[in-house]
């Protein structure tokens, strides 16, 4: 299966890049290319021009600034799932991208490709959107922060304009007492394949009570979402299996579930629930 | 358009249309064709290729992006007519029946020794998990790889199941 023809633009920096996709409305951005190839493939998408941006300088990096930690385009899934800072300041996303697609997935893909593919059964947007991410989005024009929580709009549509590229996710560095994780089912049993549901959590512990949560569910409605029912059913609980049993019961509060070819609506609201407590109990204990 | 690239200790180039997949260039214009088109949609891993020493799909992946690339096929493993390790295990220990998946288990088997020489089974399973297999079952898949891992660490391979029944 060949893509359609389309003219391939190889721009050695960003502005080159953005230059190119203002220049061209029809232009897709190709980083690991592990979602953007295999629709072209299958003639899902034919774009006019590729613009690969796998070749510009600075955006191969995970960096420290001090008070959050930022994930550039080009780092890989299995660069994020091995990095010690996403391990201790975003343990949910080193976790989900540990368990994105394959060995050979995760070493092409990117973390940022996920985000702007934004499939509904990703599991790295539920973290991004658990860790408090923001999205740093770049065009000619400049570049401005979108909060995760207002990144993903739709099935397969984030909000990112068609003339800018995802350089970076920064995700706010954390302290003792907080921690966070990420549960899931997959398609194919255990943690391989896409989510059939996932959940990511980040909590804060003080004086024996949990004083801050976040709560995001995968896979389960039409795109991934942040469930404020459980987060404030876990606030001031004490964290006890039956509060976090008691506030998972509403992993799917305000999402209209969808069923499809891996389960019924019911299969998939129990299993949203079954893994945000387990995903609680997780961050809890990591925060402890 | 050109790309250049190394295979298998060779420099190559070749003319390539911007859509050309990596795959083909590698079968199609430099004949290379142990690397297998499968499933065709990134699941199967049977054209996986180590790529700057980790495993990837070349059939989800353009020539274009492996310009200037250090590639090792399934052709590039046997030296001096030795088979590797890894292809030797898969003969001791029968790792294949059909061998359609054969060379991509094979390299993401390679790659796997590489990063993780002293892997348990579980890793190796989660290892191969982007290499279907319709044929074994992967259990001497696994056997195969136990085989490898022990003879490039210069240990001598457990005997074979049936050996011991």
């Amino acid at each position: 299966m060949y893509p359609r023809p389309f003219e391939y633009v190889l721009p050695s920096g960003l502005d080159d890049a953005l230059d190119a996709l203002d220049a061209n409305p029809g232009a897709k951005v190709l980083a690991g290319g592990m979602s953007l190839l295999p629709m072209m493939k299958m003639r899902l998408l034919s774009p006019e021009m590729v613009v690969d941006i796998g070749r510009i300088a600075g955006l191969d990096q995970i960096t420290d600034n001090g008070d959050s930690i930022s994930i550039g385009a080009l780092v890989t899934h299995s660069e994020v799932a091995a990095s010690g800072l996403v391990g201790e300041h975003g343990a949910a996303l080193a976790t989900a991208a540990s368990w994105t697609g394959d060995r050979q997935v995760r070493n092409r893909g990117t973390c940022c490709g996920s985000m702007v593919h934004a499939d509904v059964a990703a599991d790295q947007p539920a973290a991004a959107l658990a860790l408090g991410a923001t999205m740093v989005a770049a065009s000619s024009s400049g570049t401005r922060e979108i909060a995760a929580a207002d990144f993903f709009v739709d099935t397969l549509m984030s909000a990112l304009e068609p003339n800018e590229i995802l350089t970076e996710i920064r995700i706010p560095k954390v302290g003792a007492g907080t921690g966070s994780a990420y549960d899931k089912l997959g398609r194919r049993g255990g943690h391989t394949d896409y989510a059939v549901a996932g959940v990511a959590v980040s909590v804060t512990r003080s004086n024996g009570s949990v004083s801050a949560a976040t709560v995001a569910v995968t896979g389960v409605g039409n795109r991934p979402v942040l469930v404020g029912e459980v987060a404030d059913a876990l606030v001031g609980s004490d964290g006890s299996d039956a509060a976090v049993e008691a506030a998972a019961a509403q992993a799917t509060c305000g999402i209209e579930v969808l069923e499809d070819l891996y389960g019924s609506v019911d299969y998939k609201t129990h299993l949203a629930q079954v893994f945000a407590a387990r995903a609680v109990k997780a961050a809890l204990a990591s925060a402890a | 358009m050109k790309v250049s690239m190394s295979v298998n200790g060779r420099q190559v180039s070749g003319e390539a249309e911007p859509r050309t997949l990596l795959v083909h260039f590698l079968r199609e214009s430099l004949g290379l064709t142990g690397t297998h088109v499968g499933c065709e949609s990134s699941y199967c891993g049977a054209c996986t290729i180590s790529l700057d020493g980790k495993a990837v799909l070349s059939c989800t992946m353009l020539a274009a992006q492996a310009d200037g690339a250090d590639i090792t096929t399934v052709e590039g493993l046997a030296q001096d007519g030795e088979l590797h390790p890894v292809q030797e295990g898969f003969w001791e220990r029968h790792g294949l029946q059909c061998g359609f998946c054969t060379p991509g288990m094979i390299m993401s088997a390679v790659t796997l020794l590489e990063e993780n020489p002293e892997p348990s089974e579980e890793e190796i399973r989660r290892g191969i998990e982007g290499n279907l297999c319709r044929c074994t079952g992967y259990h001497n898949i696994v056997q195969a790889i136990e085989y490898a891992g022990a003879r490039m660490r210069g240990e001598e391979p457990a005997p074979a199941e049936w050996e011991n029944a």
